[in-house]
């Protein structure tokens, strides 16, 4: 099993109390196997991804990822598992303003010590970035910079893509085609995919949904 | 409405101390440098006033006769011609170990703003009490208290009209304190003359009529130095300015969300601004105030330093002690406020020009285009050029300190695109990612952070030029000390007729016997000093000759031709070969130039004949003794005449006392230097702490993707010492530019001089650490508080945008 998480519970400060986002999360996702995770907002659906992404700890539970479990880690080896096992795609891309396009996607494949120039090539000409690659996040639309993200989640060749509502800022034909290719991209690649939408047109793309609401499961 | 808008705006401060206090210590660091060095120069002018107001050259005409004394048959042949004259007589004195300056003046005829006696003073002042023996002196507060424990003094009047280190007297006094009987150094003119009078030609020829500016001022001669000390503070003020105009920045930025909701509410444009405003002018004086208090306290402890130097310099007295004055505050006080609205400029200035319907966001604060920094690069070239062609535009110091702005401002305004070249070179050479993020990033860093480097790289140029010329002068004065003091042994003579007994018993007792006799004359008719030298080799060996044609040395003994200070070549624009005049009817033709460093006047040297073929009755008192031992002679000089017949000071003395008022002279720069940097050093510390609050965004995706906190926070760190580092590299050849400028342009105007330049790269590499440990300590907070950042404060980046 590619990622396994197991009764988790994460709750936050919310004033004088605590707020309980997830209540007892179980799921798993092998290997090519597509997930969607739907929910209302505010039902937890970014927290868990982000548990399930080494970026965060829960308070209950285990996580195991790629068969290493997340829980005890200590801040290196949880970014190496970020660098290494995991592709991010963010709802608002959060590419790195510094870097041009080519470094951009480049970034997590070369910190992971994987960087394949061919395959590179490859997943811009794809993207239909080839045009792009000199230029700075601020001087691209919204639908190219959500390209330049997934191409820099799929150039480490991740185990695990996990992606938070990739086609949130498009219009429904970008999101479309965004989404073929990202779905073709993965398969190609057998990793898993695990992606939070609100849409059920795109959840209904991939081979299982499962919807989170009051920090649980259904 | 005005109220409940003041209120929204203040709360900004109440939910960001940090921020305030960064404000407020910007304003004060800036005032108080500036207010210290402006307190400095009040309490020296208001000497150089009360200097004035004693014997005021520049109030007074005076007479004075080239060849010494004023005899007492001229000033009766002056008299009854019809001319109101006044004599006094000068004269250095020694009391215990406290050298006085005794200025005696008949005070029957003396102009009545040249004696020290206030109208409140006068009636408890016998008249009587002042001429008979033993007498009455006036002297400033502090110069009594020096001189308490002297018995050979008479009683002192305090008296804060008559400068420190001076003692007013009557003349019949100072006569008989000096052993100078019936001499007279000059008469003073009084201001309304009678309409007849005998011509001064036919009474005497010799006599020449000093108007007030030829004279001495030391205004005048202080100008330089105060000029020096206002450069520094002017440079900390801009370099303290740059704290307030980020933090302002930020702060405007920050409640662009608040204006635009006040302006929607109804509030009007004007009157955001207003409030805006008064909102900066409470914190300006608050500031400003806190900023006195501390300009107040560094000039105190500043003072005594000033005091040594300019005394050391020019001779000048300076009380050590500071006196407060109102004025001096208020003028703080109203700098500061112009400060803080220079530095706030730019912010009200875009409230005032923002749509109603701007965006609430934050715009990205620090930000600059590349057009912009291309453009703020072509100023600073344009800076830097005007700066180069002032050296043809304008005369004497205007022009040095022209180019000193220019090549300082220039190089400033050039900083950031100069480093956003170096680190574009970094980003596209640098292989793996974490390289190339970290030179782009750092690029992309720069706007937020040029304030803050340029204020560094102005407090580095102006270390490194600043102690490339005190070096220079160092190693300069060392060598010029050793040239000049050739003789081991200095002995003055007190009487003259001590001298003739000390020469013939000298005769065969010690290698070589050089007496120095020296007269004030109207060199180019500007009071100097011509000295007589004999013809010996120690001179021809060791003089500092800058400039001669040959055989100097043998044209010198002859009589023939004379040898001029740099100074007075500078001034006079003369060359080897050129006439010098020495007084009336006496020219002689200039065989070679010499160093004469901290030496304010012009000097002549002449054969020791031919001078006392001129000034037959001048007594040779002071003597240069060549020996090989000479602690064994000075004892027995002791012995034969006296302990107190003979002043006797070996080299050694000599230059040690010398070398100790160079390095005081240069107290003051080296603590304004210290200050200035600490300054550079707060601005980026402050500019980091600012950044710090906005780089979450930035860095949030990056640790996402792989990287640890603690590599994030090692980062940082190496970037603000890549960034010093760089600053620094950048600031050598500015600062050895400036040094340059100070030592060929500044000092030449301002002294006559011109020194050698010398390097001392050791003072760089200690410079270069102190950046990068003022690097380190600044970049240290921010990265502390980064390296503390939990996960959540990271996801909120990515939760917020949702």
């Amino acid at each position: 099993m590619l990622v396994e998480a197991i009764d988790i519970h994460k709750s936050y400060r919310a004033g004088d109390g605590q707020l309980s986002v997830l209540n007892g999360v179980s799921l798993e996702l092998g290997e090519g196997e597509t997930l969607a995770l739907t929910g209302e907002s505010g039902s937890g659906k970014s927290t868990l991804l982000h548990l399930l992404a080494a970026l965060d700890t829960p308070d209950e539970g285990s996580i195991i990822l790629d068969d290493k479990p997340l829980i005890g880690l200590d801040d290196v080896r949880r970014a190496e598992i970020r660098r290494q096992t995991i592709g991010l795609v963010f709802q608002q891309f959060n590419l790195i303003p510094a870097l041009d396009v080519d470094a951009n996607i480049a970034f997590q494949a070369k910190l992971a010590g994987r960087h394949d120039t061919t395959w590179q090539k490859e997943l811009v000409g794809r993207l239909g970035l080839t045009e792009l690659l000199s230029r700075y996040p601020e001087q691209l639309s919204g639908g190219q910079q959500q390209r330049v993200a997934i191409g820099r989640a799929l150039a480490v060749r991740p185990r695990v893509l996990m992606v938070d509502e990739p086609t949130g800022n498009l219009d429904e034909a970008s999101a479309d085609a965004v989404m073929g290719l990202l779905l073709d991209l993965v398969s190609e690649t057998n990793a898993g995919l695990l992606m939070v939408t609100h849409s059920t047109l795109l959840a209904g793309r991939l081979s299982r949904c499962q919807h989170l609401s009051g920090g649980r499961l259904e | 409405m005005r109220r409940v808008a003041l209120l929204a705006l203040l709360a900004h401060w109440r939910r960001r101390p940090g921020q305030l206090a960064t404000l407020l210590i910007g304003i004060a660091l800036a005032t108080a440098l500036w207010s210290a060095v402006q307190a400095i120069n009040v309490e020296a002018r208001a000497s150089y006033d009360r200097a004035a107001t004693v014997l005021g050259p520049d109030r007074y005409e005076t007479l004075s006769d080239p060849s010494g004394a004023i005899a007492l048959e001229t000033f009766i042949a002056l008299r009854r011609g019809g001319w109101l004259v006044s004599p006094v007589l000068q004269g250095r004195f020694v009391s215990g170990d406290i050298p006085v300056q005794i200025v005696g003046l008949e005070m029957l005829t003396a102009p009545s703003g040249a004696v020290p006696i206030t109208p409140a003073s006068e009636g408890e002042i016998n008249p009587l009490e002042m001429i008979s023996s033993p007498g009455l002196g006036f002297a400033a507060p502090e110069t009594i208290a020096l001189l308490e424990s002297s018995d050979n003094l008479p009683p002192l009047q305090p008296n804060e009209f008559v400068p420190p280190s001076q003692i007013v007297m009557d003349i019949g006094i100072a006569e008989r304190l000096l052993d100078r009987q019936g001499q007279m150094s000059f008469l003073m003119v009084l201001p309304e003359q009678p309409l007849k009078q005998t011509a001064l030609s036919e009474i005497s020829p010799d006599l020449v009529l000093n108007s007030a500016e030829q004279q001495a001022d030391l205004a005048r001669l202080t100008n330089s130095f105060h000029l020096n000390l206002t450069a520094f503070g002017m440079l900390s003020f801009v370099v303290g300015l740059f704290i307030v105009h980020g933090a302002i920045g930020l702060a405007f930025e920050q409640r662009r969300g608040t204006f635009r909701t006040l302006r929607a509410l109804g509030l009007p444009a004007r009157d955001l601004m207003l409030i805006l405003v008064i909102e900066l002018l409470v914190l300006a004086m608050l500031a400003g105030a806190i900023g006195i208090a501390i300009g107040y306290a560094i000039a105190g402890a500043l003072l005594p330093d000033v005091a040594a130097t300019l005394d050391g310099l020019y001779g000048a007295q300076v009380p050590g002690i500071l006196s407060f004055s109102p004025a001096w505050a208020l003028a703080a006080l109203a700098f500061a406020i112009f400060g803080a609205l220079v530095a706030a400029g730019q912010g009200l200035w875009r409230v005032q020009s923002m749509p109603l319907l701007a965006s609430a966001q934050s715009r990205a604060w620090a930000t600059v285009s590349a057009v912009s920094l291309r453009r703020q690069a072509m100023v600073g070239a344009i800076l830097i050029v005007a700066g180069i062609a002032s050296i043809w535009l304008f005369d004497g110091l205007l022009a040095g300190f022209a180019l000193l702005a220019g090549l300082l401002l220039g190089s400033a305004l050039l900083l950031p695109a100069a480093l956003a070249t170096v680190l574009s070179i970094g980003a596209s050479t640098s292989r793996n990612a974490e390289g190339q993020w970290f030179w782009a990033d750092t690029r992309q860093q720069l706007p937020g952070l040029s304030l803050a480097l340029m204020a560094l790289l102005l407090a580095l140029a102006a270390n490194i030029g600043v102690s490339t010329m005190v070096g220079s002068f160092r190693l300069t004065f060392t060598g010029w000390l050793d040239q000049r003091l050739a003789s081991e042994l200095y002995v003055t003579v007190t009487n003259a007729a001590e001298s003739d007994r000390f020469e013939t018993w000298l005769n065969g007792r010690v290698d070589a016997v050089l007496p120095i006799i020296s007269v004030d004359s109207e060199i180019e008719g500007i009071t100097g000093e011509i000295y007589g030298v004999v013809d010996h080799e120690t001179y021809r060996e060791n003089w500092p000759i800058l400039v001669s044609r040959q055989g100097v040395w043998d044209d010198l003994a002859t009589g023939n031709s004379a040898l001029i200070n740099e100074q007075l070549a500078y001034r006079e624009d003369l060359s080897v070969g050129d006439p010098v005049s020495l007084g009336p009817g006496w020219t002689l033709p200039v065989a070679g130039i010499y160093s004469d460093y901290g030496n304010p006047t012009g000097q002549v040297m002449v054969s020791l004949e031919l001078l006392e073929s001129r000034y037959p009755d001048r007594p040779r008192l002071s003597f240069g003794l060549r020996t090989d031992e000479p602690e064994a002679l000075a004892a027995t000089l002791r012995d034969e005449f006296g302990p107190d017949a003979l002043r006797i000071v070996d080299q050694a003395t000599i230059k040690n006392f010398s070398l100790r008022v160079f390095e005081r002279t240069f107290t003051v720069t080296t603590a304004l230097n210290v200050l200035t940097l600490s300054v550079a050093a707060f601005a980026m510390l402050t500019a980091l702490l600012t950044l710090a609050n906005l780089r979450l965004p930035q860095l949030a995706p990056v640790w996402a993707l792989g990287m640890t906190r603690k590599r994030l926070m090692q980062l940082e760190l190496l970037r603000s010492l890549a960034l010093a580092a760089l600053t620094f590299i950048f600031a050598v050849p500015v600062g050895l530019a400036l040094a340059w400028s100070l030592l060929a342009v500044v000092n030449v105007e301002a002294f006559g001089w011109r020194l050698p330049m010398h390097v001392f790269p050791t003072q760089w590499l200690v410079l270069l650490l102190l950046a990068l440990a003022a690097a380190l300590i600044a970049a240290a907070l921010p990265a502390r508080r980064l390296a503390r950042t939990g996960p959540a404060s990271f996801l909120k980046v990515f939760a917020v945008e949702r």
